[in-house]
């Protein structure tokens, strides 16, 4: 059966031409799915519309 | 004067200008000691012995001579191969990068200890592309604890860890983006500097985020580790994130004394998921502070899963075009971190850097009262090679994602931190003195004072 990530993953992989062959597919999606729960974590955290990135471009 | 291995960098630099050892011996001690161990350490991927030897008979030849020669000395020191020693591909610990086209310069922090007189001896086995807490490489093989040698140096400067903490060198350099200089000292028990965000230039090492990536000295006394911080410091316009600021020399202020500075231990995320000999060695290093006031960190764990949410993301971005063209060069468990990372959506980057800023001015406002914090280096003492989960409070949990849990929300606002080795038995551990932006003098003064007391050290080598 799909997992919920499969069809994600498979579009990301073609949009960025980025091969994911069968035999690492489960340890790419086991790391999205870390990765996407933590990205979640800040994502949840609310900022103020003003709040500048940390890095600092200077012209 | 012989070489011995237990001799620091200011104790071997002071017997070479002072014509009681020269700099030759001194490189040839620390030849001849990675050739007795290092088949077992596996610390080294290259000895520069001709380079070395070229390098101490000019000292030599400076000192016959009258000229001045630097505080640094005749002292042997090695490097992480990420990075550039002229003349050899700078690996970063892949397969990949040895393709490469040998450097042409040295990095800037080599040119720097070997303007003080220190001479590199080679460079140093690494986790790959530095993505790694655990000093294992599938490509050159892991390199092992010096006090156990069937545990792991930790990541991602294993090498570095090895190399000093089995003193084979004095001094080692290494890098650190999440936790890759304070996780090694901790499991090797050595002394540690990972300085200010942009404070020691990276102009010539291998990235691996730009906006997280510090470069730093690893050393067996908090001298040592003053002298090489001091020595490689000064702004370098190959690097555009390195400081103007001018010299702010620590070796002078380091033995000041500490009853004046406001030391508190950091609370709430930095007090889960430890181990108990992480809560002893915080414990008696702050008893011997005479600490017990507790400062809870706001939001650590956000912290911590920005910090990871940009090094994925960013790591992806670095090595895109490598995963695309040599996916199966790469350590698997490399590959599939970093081609999840390319998966992560911008939005989600963007708004970790934007929590970033807002979480440096939590600590900022903390640091109004503060001058240092304390917290665990790591969550435990070295795991054994090849260890996936440990059992900590009855839950598995994965060793890989929990050994950096304590230096990555510190690394991600660039704070100043030397790791101390608490040298609990049957293995050391690193306790973090966590000073505010460009304080490096601070961190290495309680540093210093830790060690005077016998609190931190660095334990001889029981693995060899």
């Amino acid at each position: 059966m799909a997992e919920p990530l499969d069809d994600y993953i498979d579009a990301v992989s073609k949009a960025l031409a980025l091969p994911v062959e069968e035999a690492w597919r489960p340890a790419v999606r086991a790391n999205l799915e870390v990765s996407l729960r933590l990205a979640r974590l800040v994502d949840e955290f609310a900022l103020p519309d003003e709040t500048e990135p940390a890095p600092i471009f200077t012209a | 004067m012989t070489a011995k291995p237990e001799m620091t960098a200011a104790e071997i630099a002071s017997a070479v200008a002072r014509r009681k050892m020269s700099a030759l011996d001194a490189t040839e001690a620390a030849l001849a000691r990675i050739k007795q161990h290092d088949g077992i350490l596996n610390s080294f991927t290259d000895v520069t012995a001709d380079r070395a030897r070229a390098k101490a008979r000019a000292i030599d030849a400076d000192i016959a001579a009258g000229k001045g020669v630097g505080p640094l000395a005749g002292v042997p020191f090695a490097v992480k191969n990420l990075f550039d020693v002229a003349g050899l591909p700078t690996r970063a610990g892949s397969k990949i990068n040895r393709d490469l086209a040998p450097a042409r310069r040295d990095a800037t922090l080599i040119e720097r200890m070997e303007a003080a007189g220190a001479v590199l001896v080679g460079a140093l086995n690494m986790g790959e592309y530095a993505y790694d807490f655990t000093g294992e490489n599938v490509h050159d093989g892991p390199s092992r604890n010096p006090h156990d040698t069937t545990r792991m140096t930790g990541g991602s400067s294993g090498g570095s860890g090895s190399a000093v903490g089995g003193a084979l060198v004095p001094i080692a350099l290494g890098s650190d983006t999440n936790g890759s200089i304070r996780v090694p000292s901790s499991f090797c028990g050595i002394f540690g500097l990972k300085p200010t965000y942009g404070r020691l230039s990276r102009a010539r090492s291998f990235p691996f985020v730009a906006s997280l990536d510090h470069l730093g000295p690893f050393a067996r006394s908090v001298t040592d580790l003053a002298l090489a911080y001091d020595v490689m410091q000064g702004p370098d316009a190959d690097d555009s994130a390195c400081t103007t600021r001018g010299l702010e020399p620590t070796l002078p202020l380091i033995a000041n004394p500490v009853s004046d500075l406001r030391v508190a231990i950091a609370g709430g995320y930095f007090q889960k998921n430890v181990f108990p000999e992480a809560v002893e060695a915080v414990g008696r290093v702050a008893k011997a502070l005479g600490v017990s006031k507790v400062v809870d960190i706001p939001e650590a764990a956000r912290a911590r899963a920005a910090a990871y949410v940009i090094t994925t993301t960013e790591g992806a971005s670095l090595h895109l075009d490598r995963l695309r063209q040599r996916p199966n060069d790469f350590d698997p468990a490399v590959r599939d971190r970093l081609i999840a990372g390319a998966m992560v959506p911008a939005p989600m980057v963007d708004r970790a850097q934007k929590f970033r800023r807002w979480y440096r001015t939590q600590l900022a406002e903390i640091f109004k009262s503060v001058d240092v914090l304390l917290a665990p280096a790591t969550p435990c003492t070295a795991p054994t090679l090849g260890q996936v989960n440990f059992n900590l409070d009855g839950v598995e949990l994965p060793v890989r994602a929990n050994i950096g849990i304590h230096t990555q929300p510190i690394s991600f606002i660039g704070l100043p931190v030397v790791a101390v080795p608490v040298p609990l038995e049957p293995l050391p551990i690193g306790v973090q003195i966590i000073a505010a932006p460009w304080r490096e003098d601070i961190a290495l003064r309680v540093a210093y004072a830790l060690e005077k007391m016998g609190v931190a050290a660095a334990p001889a080598p029981r693995g060899l």
